[in-house]
């Protein structure tokens, strides 16, 4: 199939043709039960795992094979979700967990948790969340005080992705409550410690492969030796986190809708009405152009903020923003058409595309909505703008 | 513990065709593939060598040279060593010849304690060398083996039927063929593919095997392929469709009757 020339590198695409051939052989053939059932893609991780997959984005030192080309495990995300999000969120929620580690955490913290992460022995969750905190992340009130050598956490986390799956959770609270957002600190908690348990699990619309849990923290004791950086760090932490993570959601967007289009065209092409296939039909050509060049639109724009963060530009998070904004409302439409394209038997479960529309909403809304990415754009556009008029 | 993996490169068979003028395979365009069920053997090694740490696994496969390719998809999937016997004093060797010089190649190698084979070949179907390589190496084997456990120098093997399966105890070194009910094969790792990339393949000649060159090749291959044909599509036949199930039912007792079938 023609396609466009990124750049990539010789890894990136080999990983490229690797997972996609994983996710045809492997994810493909269970994608619709573990939809239908509701389960969590244990194998397909441990696989994924024993592949050399799961550290795409931890540097080689510690036990990854990243070395400064984050075009790899984008590409791994966008051809697992080409398949299935579910999955992908599921093996992406590891490098969210792994990120505060990643810029914040000590070179001793690096060491201990990181490599078991690289080889997939171990699974990792990022808690933010909250019942009362969803957008405004600062108003958690999970709290953590200080008790010798140890932290003592209170709280509950809700919608917790890989929750009660992963084992290493990175956990944000609230170490002074009078500072705000600068009074939440950061912390690694490993699934066992004391006190610390899993709530209930969600039963949701889509990506219902990937676990989504409660967390509950009940007098839970942390080591001091777990806060990463800093006390009144966390929230910088977590921002941080979601400035190169949000690209990883904007490649579940793109592989999402790719898969969807992939599946309108082939049926348009052998669906046969009044004599002829429905592709011949310019009202459906038109509307599958109109997909292709959206789907290829939102991978040139995701493609381009990555590689650009890999080559050092800085004030990125109004970029990171826009690829997530507008990948994940191509994968909304895109999936929607895909869907009327099908037509009855797109609504019917026994096609893939239903699944692809229910999964597309959540893109929409995690990570930051795309009101909040919406904002952050805006809330740059203003600054900068001001900034111009300065000089 | 020393595994051999006995592996072929064959055509892609679900894209084969058969040129109708010369009755022999149309290879042009179609894609080489490690035979599937050689597959199912490197998977078995490759469990084993995780059950029983120390243990090492060399691929094996006799081809010409760019049969390399699947030594190096092996080697991406863990194999630690491959052997690429490759020379034209091979060509044309059947089942008989083939299993000897395999069994020469595998002489030169440490004395291993189990060499696997798949079930049989997708392009050949004759499930003949497995069995033909362990005579010549002396060893007893099992075919259609489907599960292996191996502890105390002895394999417990599992030897599946259509109606059933047995449990056959068996001493080390042995031979198995191996069914594709035994696993699902593992897909190469990262860091296998990369390594896989960096090795260069010396190929093992008729001569560094040591194999006698009377016992090689066309000449020495007592099979000889008369025909090969695609069988005939079934042609005749009628259909009824459209009317009352009970009158196209009655038609066809009536049809069975008059042939005095029924």
């Amino acid at each position: 199939m023609a396609e466009l020339n990124y750049g990539l590198s010789e890894l990136a695409l080999e990983i490229r043709s690797m997972v996609r051939e994983f996710a045809e052989a492997r994810v493909k053939p269970v994608r619709a039960e573990l939809d239908e059932k509701g389960i969590f893609p244990t194998e397909i991780l441990r696989e994924l795992g024993k592949m050399d997959l799961m550290g795409l984005y931890i540097p080689v030192e510690y036990g990854g094979t990243f070395e400064g080309d984050s075009m790899p495990n984008l590409i791994a995300v966008e051809e697992l979700s080409r398949v299935c999000i579910g999955v992908s969120v599921s093996f992406a929620a590891n490098g969210l967990g792994a990120d505060p580690i990643l810029i914040g955490a000590s070179d001793e913290q690096k060491k201990k948790y990181l490599p078991p992460l690289a080889s997939g022995e171990k699974w990792a969750a990022y808690a933010l969340t909250e019942p009362n905190a969803g957008s405004d992340a600062g108003a958690i009130r999970t709290t953590a005080v200080k008790k010798g050598d140890k932290y003592i956490l209170n709280g509950t986390k809700q919608w917790i992705t890989n929750g009660g799956e992963a084992d290493i959770y990175t956990v944000f609270a609230v170490t002074d409550k009078n500072r705000g957002a600068r009074g939440v600190s950061a912390f690694i908690v490993e699934k066992g410690t004391p006190g610390f348990r899993f709530g209930k699990k969600e039963d949701k619309m889509g990506i219902r492969a990937s676990a989504t849990r409660e967390l509950i923290f009940e007098d839970c004791e942390v080591p001091a030796e777990n806060l990463i950086g800093r006390e009144g760090t966390g929230f910088i932490w977590a921002m941080k986190t979601f400035d190169v993570s949000r690209p990883g959601i904007a490649a579940q967007g793109v592989g999402l809708a790719q898969g969807a289009l992939d599946e309108a065209v082939a049926y348009a092409k052998v669906r046969e009405q009044f004599g002829r296939p429905i592709i011949a039909n310019q009202g459906l050509s038109w509307l599958l152009a109109d997909m292709a060049t959206k789907v290829e639109s939102a991978r040139a724009l995701t493609y381009a903020v990555v590689q650009s963060i890999d080559r050092g530009v800085k004030d990125y998070s109004k970029f990171s923003a826009m690829c997530k904004v507008y990948a994940s409302d191509v994968a909304m439409q895109v999936t929607t058409d895909a869907v009327q394209v099908l037509g009855g038997y797109g609504f019917m479960r026994e096609y893939p595309v239903e699944k692809m529309m229910r999964d597309a909403k959540i893109l929409q809304i995690y990570e930051g909505t795309n009101q909040i990415q919406r904002d952050i754009i805006g809330l740059a556009l203003n600054k900068e703008y001001a900034a111009a008029a300065k000089k | 513990m020393h595994i051999v993996v006995c592996v072929k490169q064959v055509p892609n068979t679900t894209q084969v065709r058969i040129n109708p003028e010369t009755n022999t395979l149309i290879r042009d365009g179609v894609e080489s593939i490690m035979n599937p069920f050689d597959e199912n053997a490197l998977e078995m090694a490759l469990q084993l060598k995780e059950k029983h740490p120390g243990t090492k696994v060399t691929v094996v496969t006799m081809g010409p040279p760019q049969a390399a390719d699947i030594l190096k998809e092996a080697v991406g999937r863990g194999a630690d060593a491959v052997v690429l016997l490759s020379d034209r004093a091979f060509a044309g060797s059947d089942t008989w010849a083939t299993s000897y010089a395999l069994s020469t190649a595998i002489g030169k190698l440490e004395k291993p304690d189990l060499v696997l084979f798949g079930k049989q070949a997708i392009d050949g179907d004759t499930a003949q060398v497995g069995p033909g390589v362990a005579v010549w190496l002396g060893m007893p084997c099992i075919t259609y083996a489907r599960a292996i456990e191996i502890a105390d120098g002895e394999a417990t093997v599992e030897r599946l039927y259509e109606d059933g399966y047995e449990k056959l105890a068996v001493s080390l070194p042995c031979a198995l063929t191996v069914l594709k009910e035994a696993n699902v094969p593992r897909m190469a790792s990262l860091r296998g593919k990369m390594a896989a990339k960096k090795l260069v393949i010396e190929p093992m000649t008729a001569e560094m095997s040591g194999a006698d060159p009377a016992k090689l090749g066309l000449n020495a291959s007592p099979t000889r392929v008369v025909k090969i044909f695609s069988p005939p599509p079934k042609t005749g036949g009628v259909k009824w469709q459209g009317e009352e199930p009970e009158v196209m039912a009655q038609r066809l007792v009536d049809l069975l009757r008059e042939r005095k079938l029924v």
